[in-house]
């Protein structure tokens, strides 16, 4: 009875629209130096809900550097980022135990980011891995570390995605998987940075090139 | 975020535990035993000079066993990408440093005074003796551990850091070594205290200066 009078304080498992209303990306006159060298410079960029930005560029122009700066995780050399609601981070490490099977390493972050067994089954289902959840994590081949990944990331339930590099060895079915799973996400409201070498498809996806603001 | 806390801290101590493929909280107390076995082997079965001098013997083994876990306190999860993950999620690595110092004690102090009693029995001491170094130990173990994860924090991430942490922890544990395995000749209590008393300091700053050491090995 207790459980049926609760007032859920996550947001919900299957967002509707505009779950992520209040969400918002803002970031003015970035400016990120690795060593002596001044990656990027002057870089702004402004998102609210439902927007999504293809970050683009070469290998080695800053992406990386811009999605961590932009997540928090790293400080911008000069410039300032505001953001407004919670952040999933999937980058190239994989962050799930190793030697655990899939769904026990899976079920960490669930537990961290409070996710019910419904909802984690659920989108385990989406991204494809939902035959692999007993085999351990080491066993499992690149593409399906990449969706492995992808399913802990969406299961955060963040307003703001950050996606480095995601189609990074996905087969065509997976990357228009990844394409569809970033389009709901928009459609729900949310905001997406992907930082892709790759094309990626998405309606109404807006595309900021890196090397337009190289110092 | 205190819900958080408790799954990073529930996961430290499975992690250290079984240590996946690093080998697991067993090794560090199999290596304490094997050097209160080899010890009588070396010096002779002496019991008056095993008894003078075990004691001792039993707080350098623990200090020589805190080496072995140090590789994957710290190293392993930071390359993994957990340490940003939990940042992403407002988690300071303060906090962090806190649970994993709390876990690697839980993981490894509380089987290596477990062990202690076995290795006394080998080593001869009487039972007085053993009390001393049970609650020297007692004393002593969580300034251990958090000097582990300090040193562990600070060398992730630098190459040849398992090898650079075990140089730097032995001389920083000497305070340790010296008031907990000195309670064992002046009997007992001002020397339990004293260690007590470095464990505290070492407690105090070991999540900061890990936590730092961490958001600095990031940028």
């Amino acid at each position: 009875m207790a459980a049926a009078l609760s007032i859920p304080s996550d947001p919900p498992a299957q967002p509707g629209p505009m779950a992520y209303a209040n969400a918002a990306l803002e970031a003015r006159d970035l400016a990120c130096r690795r060593g002596e060298r001044l990656l990027f410079a002057k870089l702004s960029l402004r998102l609210k809900h439902g927007d999504a930005l293809h970050l683009a560029g070469p290998n080695g122009v800053g992406k990386s550097s811009l999605i961590r700066i932009l997540a928090g995780l790293s400080r911008p050399f000069a410039g300032t980022v505001e953001r407004t609601g919670d952040i999933a981070l999937l980058d190239e490490r994989l962050a799930l135990d190793t030697h655990l099977p899939l769904g026990r390493a899976l079920g960490f972050w669930a537990r961290c980011d409070g996710l019910d067994d419904e909802a984690a089954a659920r989108i385990a289902e989406r991204v494809g891995i939902d035959g692999l959840l007993d085999v351990p994590v080491r066993y499992l081949s690149t593409g399906q570390r990449r969706r492995a990944a992808l399913a802990r990331m969406a299961g955060r339930g963040a307003a703001i995605w950050m996606l480095d590099e995601p189609l990074n060895g996905l087969d065509a079915a997976s990357t228009a998987m990844v394409e569809v799973l970033i389009a709901e996400h928009c459609g729900a409201g949310g905001i997406a940075l992907v930082a892709s070498h790759q094309p990626i498809r998405l309606p109404g996806m807006a595309r900021l090139s890196i090397p337009d603001y190289a110092a | 975020m205190t819900a958080l806390w408790a799954q990073v801290f529930r996961r430290d101590v499975a992690m250290l535990l079984t240590g996946g493929r690093r080998g697991g909280a067993g090794l560090p107390v199999l290596f304490f035993l094997a050097v209160a076995m080899l010890y009588p082997f070396a010096v002779g079965p002496d019991a008056a000079l095993l008894a003078r001098s075990g004691g001792g013997i039993v707080w350098v083994a623990a200090l020589l066993a805190a080496i072995l876990p140090l590789d994957r306190l710290v190293e392993p999860d930071l390359d993994a990408g957990f340490f940003d993950q939990w940042a992403i999620r407002g988690l300071s690595e303060e906090w962090i440093m806190a649970s994993r110092i709390g876990s690697h004690w839980l993981t490894f102090a509380v089987p290596l005074m477990a062990a202690a009693l076995p290795a006394s029995a080998l080593l001869g001491l009487s039972g007085e003796q053993v009390r001393v170094v049970m609650l020297g130990l007692l004393a002593g173990t969580p300034g251990l551990a958090a000097l582990g994860v300090m040193v562990a924090g600070i060398t992730a991430g630098l190459r040849g850091g398992a090898a650079l942490s075990g140089l730097l922890i032995v001389p920083l544990a000497i305070p340790l070594l010296i008031f907990g395995a000195g309670s064992l000749s002046s009997g007992g209590e001002g020397g339990i205290a004293l260690t007590g008393a470095v464990s505290l300091v070492l407690l105090a700053i070991a999540p900061f200066a890990a936590g730092a050491a961490v958001r600095a090995a990031r940028d």
